[in-house]
């Protein structure tokens, strides 16, 4: 089952730059390693991450198979109002996570 | 199949070439370098890329190539005007040079970005940012890889 954690200040003053950092499990197979019997297991990755702030896009990511397994990715938005951010991992064999994080601004 | 003499032949060069890359393809440095540069010329469209403004801050030497900690960092003042639009990440000697691509905008108010990557080999890593301007700049650093990530499967 696809676990996701995302971390947001739960408040923040209007106009601050905030950090939302956020980490999947998954164990994001290359398609370069090979089993004992000399087979490569197929590539089995997060492709692409989308952020969403009160229905905006704010920040997007492609990842490649480079990206160390469980990937973490932290950047960061200015806090404008108060509401819902909302991140969608999408990816190999129809992997699909989502999870939303609440903050308030003052 | 290698008949007995053409082994023979093959093995000075293989002596030369050194240990490690003497079980790989012998034109492997050239065919990364050339798949390095075809995802920079992808990223930037044939542009030029001038080095400053972005920070790439790596350990320099890595114990585990596996669990790499990088972060990005560009000066630039973030406004709807002047900002940074995307942070590309490359790699020199993975088996492809691609490790993350971020889009960003001017709400996110600090151009800054932190993940975990993968490196295979003892080699450059490589940051390419994307100003709103159409300008691109980079930032260049070298790693050394103790713990290479995927050496068991001999892609180094």
């Amino acid at each position: 089952m696809a676990r996701v954690v995302v971390n947001v200040p739960a408040s923040a003053r209007r106009g601050e730059v905030i950090e939302i950092r956020t980490l999947a499990g998954h164990a994001m197979e290359t398609g370069f390693r090979r089993t004992q019997t000399g087979e490569l297991i197929p590539r089995d990755i997060i492709t692409q991450l989308v952020c969403t702030y009160n229905g905006v896009e704010v920040f997007r990511a492609e990842l490649h198979p480079a990206m160390a397994a469980n990937p973490l990715l932290t950047f960061t938005t200015i806090a404008t109002e108060s509401g819902t951010f909302e991140l969608k991992w999408a990816g190999d064999n129809g992997y699909v996570a989502a999870q939303s994080a609440s903050i308030t601004v003052v | 199949m290698t008949s007995r003499r053409q082994f023979l032949a093959l093995i000075p060069a293989a002596l030369a070439a050194g240990e490690v890359s003497a079980q790989l393809d012998p034109n492997i440095q050239a065919l990364r370098a050339a798949a390095l540069e075809a995802a920079v010329r992808k990223i930037t469209g044939g542009k030029p890329v001038r080095p400053g403004k972005v920070k790439l801050q790596v350990p320099p030497l890595v114990d585990n190539g596996n669990t790499v900690p990088l972060s990005v960092s560009v000066d630039s003042p973030m406004t709807s005007a002047d900002h940074v639009k995307a942070i590309h990440v490359l790699t020199e000697k993975n088996p492809q040079p691609y490790v993350v691509s971020a889009y960003l905008g001017a709400r996110a108010g600090r151009a800054s970005i932190a993940t975990r990557a993968r490196i295979a080999d003892t080699g450059k890593v490589i940051a390419i940012a994307q100003l709103s301007d159409g300008s691109f700049w980079s930032d260049t650093v070298s790693v050394v890889v103790t713990l290479s990530a995927c050496l068991e499967e001999g892609l180094i």
